[in-house]
Formats: C-alpha cells, structure tokens, sequence
C-alpha cells in the first residue's frame, strides 16, 4: 500500500489484529520519504511485516517505471535503515524451498542447513556423499516476498492500465468499484504476470478490455474459496487464506485500495483441509 | 472584419482558393454537426463541451487525460437523459449495519444516582486501555472499532447479571469474524443453559431409540436365521465438566459485529475438545454451521469455537509471577489434587518490564491445562482404561500411554512459561519490548508462536491477553488427517474357514486306512465296554 496513504489505510486492514505502533508508523513515514530520494523512486509502497521468532521485518518496496515489473524490495528491522533484497532467482528459489523451514528467526543472516545425501558412481562403486545446502535467511525472505506477490498480490479491476508500450501504470481516471461490483471476485486481479489469461479461449476474450483485462481474476484460484471477502464498514477487505495475513482493501466509489501483508511468512498449505 | 479585408487586398485566385478552404471547413463542420444513430450526440458539440470543460480546469499534462476526459464528459452527458425512471436506491450491508450499530451510540435514559452506582461497580472492561497498550505492541483492531467493541460490551453488560466481563479477542472467519467476550456470572444467577437440556434429552432419547430397535431385532431373529451382533463397545463417554470449573470456569458470549445480538456459547464437552484437537478447519461466521471434517466432530461450529477458545485459553492466558496466588485454606500438604482456585495478591508490587522481557520464568498460565482427556480434572473411568484415540495431542502435555487409568496429570495451576515445551524447534513465546527508542515506558509484549495471534502485555501491576487471529494453532511441517481406523474383522478365523490344499490319492487312501482302523478299535472297545456293562448288570 502506498506509504503515503499508510496513515489511514492502515486502520482499514487492521481487521486481522495486527498493525504498526505509534513509534513504527512515525519512523516509517520519515525514512521511506529518504529511501524514495536515496534510490530515486517514483512511488514507495510499505509492503508489510513478516513476524519472526526473535525479530520482525519491515518491508518496502520502490516503484520506478512499470507499477507492475519494476519493483524493488527492500526490508529494515527497525524501520530506519534500508536493505536492499537481492531480486529472486529460480536456482534461489528452489535452493529456499528446499531448505528453509519453519519459522523466520529475525536475523538476516541465519542459515539454513539441509543435509542430502547423493550417489555418485555406478553399481557397487557407489559411493554416498553427504552435500550440505545452506540458504541464508535474506534469501529465503526475497523468495518469499516474491511468492506473496506473485501468487495474492490484488488490485481492482481497472486501478491500473496497460500503455500500448506495454508498461503498467496506474489509472488515473480509476473511480473505484461500485458496491455491487465489490462483491464479486472476478473485479479482483492478481497484479503479477498472468499465467492462465493466454489459455482462454477466443469467445471469453472477446468481452475483455486489453487495456485493463491484462491480469488474471481471483475468482479462477484453485481451490475455490481461497479468499475471503468482507465488508467491514465502508471498505471491501479481502483476506488471502492462502497465504494468511494478506489483507487487501478497497473503499467502493473511490480510488482507495491497497494490499498490506502481516504475517509469519509460511504459506498455509494445509488449506484443503480447512476449507 | 478582418478576412473580408484580406479577400480585397488578395489577388482573385487566392479568393477562390479560401473559398474553397471555406467551402471544406463548413462541410467538415456539418459533418461533425450530425448526430449519432446510437447516442444522439453529435461530435461538435462533445468537443465544445471537452474545451470547455478544459478550459474550466486547466487541467496539468492536458493532452494525456484527454482521452479521459472526453469519457467522463460523455459519462455525464448520459446520465441525465438515461431514463426518467428512479432506480430504488439498493441497501448496502453497511446501512444495514450502521442502522443495527445505531442503538450502540444512544445513551440509555436513567436517573443520575444509577448510572453513579453502576460506574462504580460495573465489570465493564477498559477496552480503551487495552488497546492503548496494544497498539504499543504493534496489535491492534483499529480506534473506532476497538470503541465500538467497547460499547457492545457495555451492552452486554447491562442486559446480562456479570460479575466479571473481559474482551477476550476476535476469530476471523471467512464470511464473517466472532467477537469474543468472556464473562463470569454472578453467584446464584446463572440462567440455566438452553442448549444442554435439550441436547441431553436428545441423547436419552436417541438411546431409547436404539434400544427399540434391538427389541425389534431380537423378535426378529427368533423367528428367522439369527444375525450376527455387533460385538463393538463405543468408549466410554468422558463426562462434562461442570460450570465454573475446568474448561467451562467461563462463559462466553460471541457477536459478529458490534451491536448485533451477543449470543452464549454452549459449555464445552471433553469429546469436542478431543476432536478439535485433531481437525484443521476455518470458522465460517456462521454459528450453525455444520463441522465438515474427519474424524467426525460432535457439534456445529457454536461447539468447534468454544472448544477451541477453551483451547486458546489453557494454552496462552499468561500473567505475571506473583500477580495471583493460591488460596490460604489449600495448604502444602494438598500439592496432589490440582488446585483450581488462585486469588489476587494483593502484595503484588509490579516485576521490572526489562525482567519481564528478559526472562519467560516471570510470566505464568493462569488458565488450567487441559488434559488429553479433553478435561481439566481427571476422571476414572472405572470400566475401561482410556481409548488411545488421540495422535500426538497438545505437545506440553505429558506423553502417557495410558494403559491402566493412571491418573493423567498436567502442569499444575501457575506453571512458568520458561517450562512450556517446544515444537519443531520453535520456542513457544516470543518476548520482546515494545518500544526501543523510549524502552523507559515500553510495555513488555509475549506473543505466542504456538497459536498465532495470542498476545499478552504486562506493565507494572497491569496485564491482558488478547487473541486475534483464525483459531488455528501452528503445527509446524504441515497437517495430516488421522488415518481411519483399521476395519473390524468380519468372522473368526478358524481352522473351518481356511483354506488348504486338496489332498492327493496316497493321501486320502491312507487317511481311509487310518480312519477304518480308529473304527474297528473304536468298536472293540465299545464291545469291551458292553461285555463289562453286561456282567455288571449281571450283578
């Protein structure tokens, strides 16, 4: 969510019991504002909290060109100083996904061990070898913000338009849903490349907009019922229930929307079971 | 004007030429005159009003927006001429609520001296302070909603007889969320629960019924072929425990949205907390809805949420070390039976936040432990050891296999958090300042890792627990359902019913010989018996 709105925005999402202190808030606002000058950002967001065991990570991320593909992620444990995330591989994210368990300790460079053992040679040659991978907790969060984006990052639908250069950028004359647009899934799009929108079939994208249809709506989410939708007072909250402690939020009628994550930063993936 | 004066200047050519300029620009301007088959709207006129609406807000960038613009005038321009039909204004969920949440805000009218007396003695909560303090810790509902929680626990306090109210926290459902309120009746004025009466009647009834039906059967069978019975004993029912004691000490109230009615919750039975243990399930918002899980859970989800706020509760409702204390009646010799009972100390003096922060020994469960018997005391159940139908239940608790009834025991009433165990190398608290910058007047915050969103605070002589999240306890790798039992054997395997290979020729033949000379011995042997019978009787 942008953290120039943050001061408001941030009762809204806090329908899930966590938020940002007084002391936080304060500091948030005085070194985003640097962070935004340092890199040259054109637009910070205040991403979210992941909870870890003996720390908490702040983390922020910086908009230069395309709202959408140029993003850079950055994460504090004071809310002060700013580190850069290294931006996330594949060999990163199998080598995480791999390793890391359990939950995040709260220092960046904790490492994860994962002992396997392979074979080497052939027959009775065979000889094992005992290889140990070690994943550093900086890279676990890089893979893990990248993941929260990547699978229940939400906008509405039409908050944001595809330039016919194909940038991203967001929509100015975008006057948010009416209500009974708010109440269904499908307003709501995953603001990350879309992965099912070139399956569909020629009759389905006829209706589409290219400018705005160029995401993939929430309502295809597998499994079904993977969010929940409410509306707390005058505002739209979704909450991911994949990934629980993404709230999203939209006032109908008005350009206000956002998505904030505060969690422990482990996927829920027990989640046919609960549904 | 000025053109007429040029056409004299200009030479005749030039004349027919901007004749003919002209000639063009008013065709061109007749043709943006015409009116569109669709919307009736001709260009010219959109683009004077674009200008104009341009000109009026001189807006920044203006050739970018145009596109905008000129839809937004056109949205405009629509709207008047759409229809002289009114829609009905369609009613929003949040009028709808806002209508509901209206009597919150009025004041209830009353003589002075009352609401005097009620200020003094009311168990209204202080919710305004525990969010203050809350909010230090990075948790928090939100200003207005925290007071308007508070104002619904004034409403439930002034229609229910408490003695003690607390806000307990909220569980997130997916199409709705509970408030939780924990409250304490006064003595004598416990209304009498609806629900359990009934529900026992049910049970007596649905046993009656299954005795009628084996009468039916047994008639049945005596007439036909006899079937087989089941020889199946269901374990033995743990019973309930009693109001205010154990896992029922409280009651609990839960609403959906502040100023909607506060319902109660049932009292909790042991076999719901057995079962809560083992399913994963998020609460819908919806207190009749059915608990769709293996294995199955006795109840709807009004039962699935008071066991798992009696779960929640015994596993992370912490104060600090000597804040309470035990009885004086209940001394030393008494340190078998586990004492339920605590009492305020009053000599408390406050633990130091930076030693509260520092050391999980200076904060203790106030809550009784539930024991894998889904209760708080043990009961013998004489007839039968305990079924080993629970897997890996709560992991403080002390691993029993329960062979004979040995009486389980749990960690007694008050036990520091520094003995709590830990899962998957996880500890279980997680403690820390609330502030860095001013650590002078920091609160001490514990937050649990085992039940994500359990919170407590302590300062001074001050604490309170809070829990806010989905009523799903942390379990580390992932969750595997329990396997179903394996199935119940149909028939006795015997040597009847096994079988064997058919004998070869040798075989049977020698097997003939062997049975005729078991014969021939066997009628020697009865002639022997006769010759004997006969000389007896010939004496």
């Amino acid at each position: 969510m942008d953290s120039n709105a943050l001061y408001y925005s941030l009762e809204l999402v806090s329908g899930n019991g966590l938020t940002l202190s007084c002391e936080q808030k304060a500091t948030l606002q005085t070194s985003l504002e640097i962070l935004k000058r340092n890199y040259r950002f054109t637009r910070v967001l205040f991403w979210g909290k992941i909870l870890g065991v003996k720390g908490d990570y702040f983390i922020a991320q910086g908009i230069t060109e395309d709202e959408m593909r140029d993003k850079k992620t950055l994460y504090s444990l004071n809310c002060m100083d700013w580190q850069l995330l290294p931006p996330p591989t594949d060999t990163m994210l199998a080598e995480v996904s791999a390793a890391a368990k359990g939950r995040f300790t709260g220092e960046p460079s904790f490492e994860y061990e994962r002992v396997e053992t392979r074979r080497q040679g052939e027959g009775d040659e065979a000889v094992k070898e005992e290889f140990t991978m070690k994943v550093s907790e900086e890279k676990r969060l890089a893979a893990t913000v990248s993941a929260i984006d990547r699978e229940v990052s939400v906008v509405p639908r039409g908050a944001f338009i595809r330039t016919p250069h194909g940038t991203v950028q967001t929509n100015r004359s975008f006057q948010g849903l009416s209500c009974s647009e708010a109440r269904k899934l499908s307003n709501y799009l995953h603001f990350t490349e879309p992965k099912y929108l070139k399956k569909k079939c020629i009759l389905e994208m006829a209706d589409l907009d290219p400018s705005i249809d160029f995401l993939d709506p929430l309502s295809e989410d597998i499994p079904k019922g993977s969010w929940s939708l409410q509306f707390e007072g005058n505002a739209c909250v979704l909450r991911s229930l994949l990934w629980l402690g993404l709230t999203f939020f939209h006032v109908p009628m008005t350009p206000q929307h956002g998505y904030i994550y505060m969690g422990d930063g482990l996927k829920n993936m027990d989640l046919p079971f609960m549904l | 004007m000025l053109p007429n004066e040029d056409q004299k200047m200009e030479p005749p050519g030039e004349v027919t030429l901007n004749n003919q300029t002209e000639q063009a620009a008013i065709c061109f301007k007749a043709f943006m005159l015409k009116n569109s088959t669709k919307s009736n709207l001709s260009l010219y006129d959109h683009l004077v009003r674009l200008l104009t609406k341009v000109m009026d807000e001189r807006p920044e960038n203006a050739v970018d927006v145009i596109e905008d613009m000129s839809r937004e005038v056109k949205r405009a321009g629509l709207r008047d001429t759409q229809s002289t039909l009114r829609d009905t204004p369609a009613v929003s969920p949040a009028q709808l609520l806002a209508e509901q949440q209206r009597a919150l805000f009025s004041r209830g009218g009353g003589d002075e001296a009352e609401t005097e007396e009620e200020l003094v003695e009311t168990p209204l909560p202080n919710v305004a302070e525990l969010s203050f303090y809350l909010e230090q810790a990075g948790v928090g509902l939100g200003r207005e909603e925290t007071q308007r929680i508070s104002l619904a626990l004034k409403q439930l306090v002034d229609t229910q007889p408490l003695q003690r109210c607390r806000f307990w926290g909220k569980i997130l459902g997916t199409e709705g969320n509970y408030l939780v309120a924990e409250v304490e009746y006064r003595e004598g004025e416990e209304e009498e629960e609806e629900g359990s009466a009934q529900e026992e009647g049910a049970e007596e009834d649905a046993k009656e019924g299954g005795d009628n039906d084996e009468g039916e059967e047994e008639e049945e069978a005596q007439e036909i072929d006899p079937l087989p019975k089941s020889t199946y004993k269901p374990p033995p029912v743990v019973p309930k425990e009693e109001n205010r004691t154990g896992v029922n000490k409280f009651t609990y109230f839960v609403c959906r949205e502040p100023g909607l009615p506060w319902v109660r919750l049932p009292a909790v039975t042991p076999a719901q907390i057995t079962a809560a243990r083992q399913i994963r399930r998020f609460f819908t918002g919806n207190l009749d809805a059915p608990v769709v899980a293996y294995p199955l859970f006795p109840g709807n989800e009004a039962n699935y949420l008071r066991a798992q706020i009696a779960r929640i509760s015994a596993g992370t409702q912490v104060s600090p070390l000597g804040f309470y204390q035990f009885g004086e009646e209940e001394g030393e010799e008494e340190e078998e039976t586990a004492r339920d009972s605590f009492e305020e100390n009053p000599d408390f003096e406050g633990i130091p936040v930076p030693e509260m922060v520092d050391s999980l020994s200076n904060w203790v469960h106030h809550v009784q432990h539930i024991l894998q018997q889904g209760r708080c005391v043990w009961v013998n159940l004489a007839e039968k050891p305990e079924e080993d139908f629970e897997e890996e239940a709560e992991e403080e608790e002390k691993e029993e296999e329960p062979d004979e009834p040995e009486p389980e025991v749990g960690p007694p009433l008050l036990t520091p958090l520094s003995e709590d165990a830990e899962l998957n190398n996880t500890p279980p608290w997680s403690s820390r300042m609330s502030s860095t910058l001013i650590p002078q007047y920091a609160v001490a915050v514990l937050r649990s890792n085992l039940w994500p969103g359990a919170y407590a605070y302590a300062t001074g002589k001050k604490f309170e627990n809070i829990y806010i999240g989905w009523g799903m306890k942390f379990v580390g790798e992932g969750y595997t359902p329990p396997v179903p039992p394996a199935p119940q054997r149909e028939y006795p395997s015997g040597e009847e019913i096994t079988e064997a290979l058919d004998p070869t020729l040798e075989e049977e033949q020698a097997m003939k010989a062997a049975l005729e000379e078991q014969r021939a011995a066997q009628e020697e042997a009865e002639e022997m018996e006769g010759d004997e019978d006969e000389e007896e009787e010939d004496d």
